[in-house]
């Protein structure tokens, strides 16, 4: 293909040149009615030359063994079958010509290398095509395949082209092959110096390529540009793993969030947290299951739906639980753990009986699916909205802790109980609606996680340790404790990764965090003074 | 006038421009204070003031951000942790009576005993009859003889502090701090309790924190006014609170 | 000296205790070795396993509550020890097999040739010689509680937050045994053994051994653990748990006594973890799961922690309870045990043995009270024990 495209170019260049100046390809395409294929696909060639879009049409119908000439005049048409005649279509303007009988008209023979050629005509065209993307496309192929033949062709279209995007594209093909063209030395310096800003893997191949041929004098040039892009590559690649590790670290945050309530703000270890998460991403299934089945044109919306449902069901269970286990419990945290973790068995095992123990099909909605490039690093979808739910998550709970009545009456609650209750705050209901608000967001964690895991009654456990970690780690009681610690753990733990591999990277961060408790027992964002140390 | 090296040579406890802060409050402001070896020394101040902040440097629990604090003109405090301040001869009493309410008053004495306190020495502890007399004179001298083997948690709060002040007296310490010993206590133990202070400071220095002006009154010795981490007045009682600042500070208030 | 501290630990309730505990070493293999299969008064010998299972968790229990119920460190990561132990006794019945393998390589395990090792990697040597193997059994162990408690006790890592980080080491040690490449059979763990000392780990005989092994370390571990209570040491471990900053204010280095009690509390898992082994015929990663350390805990919980009966009186109970479920409803299980965590935390925070122990209690202080009053001398009352 790339032969052939290359060929092509020779061909134009060397053929056809001065009829780039003609303005009417219709000639041109008359001329195909008394063609051999070796005329053909030289007039194919001169077709191209003429840099007109309108010819698009003609070329994919010959391709297609659409176009006819007539027998009368040998003027060329695009046909249409109709019944037993055929409907004639000017090749140029599109206009319609009447219908005549298949008799009258000889179709122009098309073989499979006229095909190859008019497909790569149709490369060349598109480099000056109306179009703006077909012209970025146009831009890119000739950039993956440098020559020194493209050289003229894409000047020609930079001459015309008016597109900043576009040309930048055309600009850095035209330096691609000009490299390995017989132009000045002063040129394909330059052309060296826009391959460096082009940057990416493809460009240290095209310049360590040229290195062999070029004059010695530019050779420094290219180590330099070399250099300078294996540089800005690995800056990308540690982009790359800052944003794999940033969003583990919001997987983190969203598994922690609500642990950084129930038990940095009200000192409550709650071993069934795991389980809110679990609660969560089985109420989005449930939302799911029933749109699928009375209102599928709502799936993108599910997420949505499930949100509200999953913060109420689990705010709810978390009330409950709150109102009749641990609040017999409080000033006894060790206690507390073992009764939550009672907890936890009998929800897993309630979850298990209902739904089965086996991963339920949760869906993705459309908005989530999918990939962009980002400079040098590929982001997914799903990550860039769970990266973005768990920050907002993050700040509206920050808001509803500093700003609203009822984070200032928690504080307070947490502070000084005594102090609370004597100045009207009905403090346990205060504690209650706490619990419940630290379980609602585990429920919330739990419908943005049950679309990048498996929803099954195990979920809770593989994330109870790692949220412990996060919310001890950046000190308990402070939220943003919690978000620098999810944060950095993440990002800890891609960096491991592909030194020590998943696993093991995973056990280096758990024996880190437990050395780094030793270190500082109360977290990286501790509170210091007097009262914490009672 | 003495010098202060002098001072310092003949102290039992120096301390000179301790600060200490927590997140920006400072809790001690270049407090300077000396303790003499067989003194009494009453602590007043205002909440906050920074007296149990002291008590916390002295006992190695909390370290200062600066200055020092030499034991014995010899022994910088500040690199010690609170069992080794402990073993070299410096007990404490907390605010909060607080002594082991699942063991026996007996064996809330015998643990403070000053022996050997390493973990194979303790497994393979008997009691000898050097021990026991010990103990049977400190339960006369606080007064919980025939409470002996009851369980501590079933002591009075007055009680317990005088447990309190009884395992102290077991470990044999050179200086005693002793904060609000007399808090909660009914006047006539209160009264006791100066008493029982007084005898202690026959053989050793004792450092009292208190409130209650009545008590600091009965004990009858030097008293200290700290105010917003540092010395505010230092002398007699009627020289301390006939002192303008210390009337603003505290007793006005 | 050593005499005061043993003699010490042989009040009534321990007398009687290891009076049973050696009883049933005895009787047990009788009635399954002796009696015949017909017998109402038969056991049957994988019934004889399954009770030396139940000894094994006792021992555990024990040593969780020697750290927990008198130290008030609450270990989630006892399992830790306790499958260490396991895997060191594990790789002493590897060893044994020889070359009876599947793929009959006179040294190297099966999956150590599965995995096409070329040779046995360092940490496996020795493991064929029986005393060194038992050395493990207690070093391996107790090296890592050594470790762990010499950097966490010595920062103060306190309460719930030692706790958590106690579940993290038990974690991470899970997530390496399940990979192939640390040597130690992986997801698959050490199993098909053939047998110990020479003798068939399948024979009744060995099982019976075993089983009376098992009921004698217990005994053992029972009189330790009451020796090193009952002395001033345990005294002082009691005010470590009840008020940590009075002890440190007495001059105790109270990181030197956590580090000790916990030291010797891992070699007893540690222990356990042995005796396990050969009487289920497998060890695997799973041990160290985090919620099998928990349990370890609900055991102690329900029997009574701060008591040395309690606890192996717990693991039995709520064991025979899992057995009984498993066998009949399984469904039901987790529901129980849950329960069971939530029913024991807010009915029953003593657990029965300190139940029972407290109303005792309550009953002889109320007719001391009542002798006092009639003017008897106080110093009769009984001394109140733990």
């Amino acid at each position: 293909m790339r032969i052939r495209f290359v060929s092509l170019i020779f061909l134009i260049l060397s053929f056809a040149a001065p009829c780039l100046a003609q303005s009417d390809p219709k000639p041109l395409i008359n001329q195909l009615a008394n063609a051999n294929f070796k005329q053909a696909e030289d007039i194919i060639g001169q077709i191209a030359a003429t840099g007109d879009a309108r010819v698009v049409p003609a070329l994919e119908a010959f391709a297609e063994g659409d176009l006819y000439a007539r027998k009368a005049d040998d003027v060329v048409f695009i046909t249409t079958a109709s019944g037993s005649k055929l409907a004639l279509v000017d090749p140029l303007t599109g206009e319609s010509a009447g219908e005549v009988a298949k008799g009258a008209m000889t179709k122009i023979k098309v073989n499979n290398n006229l095909r190859r050629a008019i497909r790569d005509a149709l490369g060349a065209l598109t480099l000056m095509s109306p179009d703006r993307n077909a012209r970025l496309q146009a831009a890119n192929t000739m950039l993956a395949a440098p020559s020194e033949d493209n050289l003229e062709l894409i000047e020609t279209a930079l001459a015309r082209e008016t597109d900043g995007e576009v040309r930048a594209r055309m600009e850095e093909a035209r330096a691609v092959s000009l490299l390995t063209s017989g132009r000045s030395i002063e040129e394909k310096r330059e052309a060296i110096e826009r391959i460096r800003n082009y940057g990416g893997r493809d460009a240290i191949g095209v310049l360590r390529g040229a290195y062999g041929s070029i004059d010695a004098s530019l050779q420094p040039d290219i180590d330099k540009a070399i250099g300078a892009i294996e540089s800005e590559i690995a800056l990308w690649d540690m982009a790359q793993n800052v944003w794999y590790g940033l969003s583990l670290g919001s997987v983190l945050l969203l598994a922690a969030i609500g642990l950084a309530i129930t038990f940095g703000v009200m000192g409550i270890i709650n071993m069934a947290h795991g389980e809110m998460v679990m609660l969560g991403a089985y109420s989005t299934f449930v939302v799911q299951d029933i749109i699928r089945s009375s209102a599928p044109q709502l799936f993108d919306w599910s997420l949505a739906i499930a949100l509200p449902v999953a913060f109420l069901v689990t705010a709810a269970v978390g009330l409950a639980i709150e109102r009749g286990v641990i609040r017999f419990l409080y000033g006894r945290p060790l206690e507390t753990l073992l009764a939550t973790w009672g907890i936890s068995l009998i929800l897993q095992q309630a979850i298990r009986s209902i739904f089965g123990p086996t991963n339920q099909e949760v869906g993705n909605p459309s908005w989530m699916s999918g990939s962009f490039a980002l400079g040098g690093m590929n982001v997914t979808w799903n990550r860039m909205w769970i990266i973005i739910f768990s920050l907002s998550i993050f700040f509206a709970l920050l808001v509803l802790m500093k700003k609203s009545s009822f984070g200032l009456q928690m504080r307070a609650v947490t502070q000084n109980r005594r102090m609370a209750s004597s100045m009207g705050i009905r403090t346990p209901w205060v504690d209650a609606f706490t619990f419940a608000l630290g379980s609602g967001i585990a429920g919330i964690a739990g419908v943005a996680l049950s679309q990048i895991d498996n929803v099954s009654p195990n979920l809770g456990q593989s994330y109870i340790i790692d949220s412990f970690m996060v919310v001890v780690f950046g000190g308990v009681g402070n939220l943003w404790g919690t978000l620098v610690g999810a944060m950095s753990l993440g990002v800890l733990n891609k960096f491991l990764e592909p030194w020590a591999g998943a696993v093991l990277g995973k056990i280096l961060v758990l024996v880190l965090i437990i050395l780094f408790i030793q270190k500082r027992p109360r977290g990286l964002f501790a509170l210091k003074g007097r009262a914490v140390e009672a | 006038m003495t010098t202060i090296a002098e001072t310092r040579s003949k102290s039992l406890l120096y301390l000179e421009n301790v600060s200490v802060s927590f997140d920006g409050f400072k809790a001690l402001n270049a407090l300077s204070f000396v303790v003499e070896p067989g003194e009494l020394r009453a602590i007043i101040g205002p909440n906050g003031a920074g007296k149990t902040t002291m008590m916390d440097i002295i006992t190695g629990k909390t370290r200062p951000d600066t200055g020092t604090v030499l034991f014995e003109d010899a022994i910088d405090l500040t690199k010690r942790d609170e069992a080794d301040i402990a073993q070299l001869g410096i007990g404490r009493k907390f605010q909060k009576p607080t002594v082991f309410e699942s063991h026996t008053v007996w064996d809330n004495l015998e643990l403070a005993l000053n022996r050997s306190r390493g973990v194979f020495a303790t497994l393979f502890y008997t009691l000898t009859g050097e021990d026991r007399a010990r103990i049977e004179e400190i339960l006369e001298t606080i007064r919980l003889t025939h409470r002996k083997d009851e369980l501590a948690a079933n002591l009075s709060h007055g009680q317990k502090q005088w447990l309190e002040i009884g395992m102290l007296l077991a470990q044999e310490p050179k200086l005693l701090l002793v904060d609000e010993p007399v808090a909660g206590m009914t006047d006539a133990e209160t009264a006791e309790t100066a008493i029982l202070l007084r005898e202690i400071a026959k053989t050793r220095s004792v450092v009292v924190v208190e409130h209650d002006m009545g008590f600091i009154r009965d004990l009858g010795v030097k008293v200290t006014c700290l105010a917003e981490g540092s010395v505010l007045a230092e002398g007699s009682i009627d020289f301390v609170s006939s002192d303008p600042k210390v009337i603003e500070n505290y007793l006005g208030r | 000296m050593i005499t005061g501290f043993v003699l010490r630990a042989l009040d009534g309730k321990i007398v009687v205790a290891i009076g049973i505990l050696l009883a049933i070493a005895v009787l047990v293999p009788a009635l399954n070795l002796l009696v015949p299969a017909g017998s109402a008064f038969h056991i049957p010998t994988y019934a004889v396993s399954l009770f030396g299972k139940y000894l094994c968790y006792a021992l555990l229990a024990l040593a969780l509550d020697l750290v927990w119920g008198y130290c008030g460190i609450l270990s989630l990561g006892h399992g830790a020890f306790f499958a260490l132990g396991g895997y060191a006794m594990g790789m002493y019945l590897m060893r044994q097999i020889g070359s009876r393998g599947v793929y009959g390589d006179p040294v190297l395990p099966d999956f150590m040739v599965f995995l096409n090792w070329k040779e046995l990697p360092w940490f496996w040597y020795g493991f064929d010689m029986f005393p060194f193997a038992m050395l493990m059994v207690l070093v391996v162990p107790g090296l890592l509680a050594f470790l762990f408690g010499w950097f966490a006790f010595r920062s103060r890592v306190n309460g719930v937050y030692l706790s958590i980080i106690t579940q993290a080491m038990t974690y991470a040690l899970m997530l390496a045994f399940f990979r192939n490449d640390m040597g130690f059979g992986g997801n698959n763990g050490l199993t098909d053994y053939k047998d110990i000392l020479g003798f068939s780990v399948q024979a009744p005989g060995t099982r019976n051994v075993l089983f009376a092994m098992s009921a004698i370390m217990l005994a053992l571990c029972l009189l330790i653990a009451s020796a090193i209570v009952r002395s001033k040491f345990g005294k002082v471990l009691v005010g470590v748990r009840d008020a940590e900053s009075r002890v440190r204010f007495l001059g105790f280095r109270v990181e030197n006594i956590k580090l000790f009690t916990f030291v010797v509390s891992a070699m007893m898992a540690g222990i356990a973890g042995a005796l396990f082994v050969p009487q289920v015929g497998i060890i695997n990663p799973g041990e160290f799961a985090p919620a099998n350390s928990i349990e370890v805990v609900v055991w102690t919980a329900v029997g009574g922690r701060g008591t040395l009966i309690g606890p192996i009186i717990g693991a039995v109970l709520v064991n025979a309870g899992k057995s009984f479920f498993t066998g009949a409803f399984p469904e039901f299980w987790l529901y129980a045990l849950g329960g069971l965590f939530i029913a024991v935390t807010l009915f029953l925070p003593k657990g029965i043995v300190g139940t029972i122990q407290h109303g005792w209690h309550a009953r002889t202080e109320r007719k001391a009270a009542a002798e006092r009053e009639k003017g008897e001398d106080a110093d009769m009352m009984p001394q109140a024990a733990e």
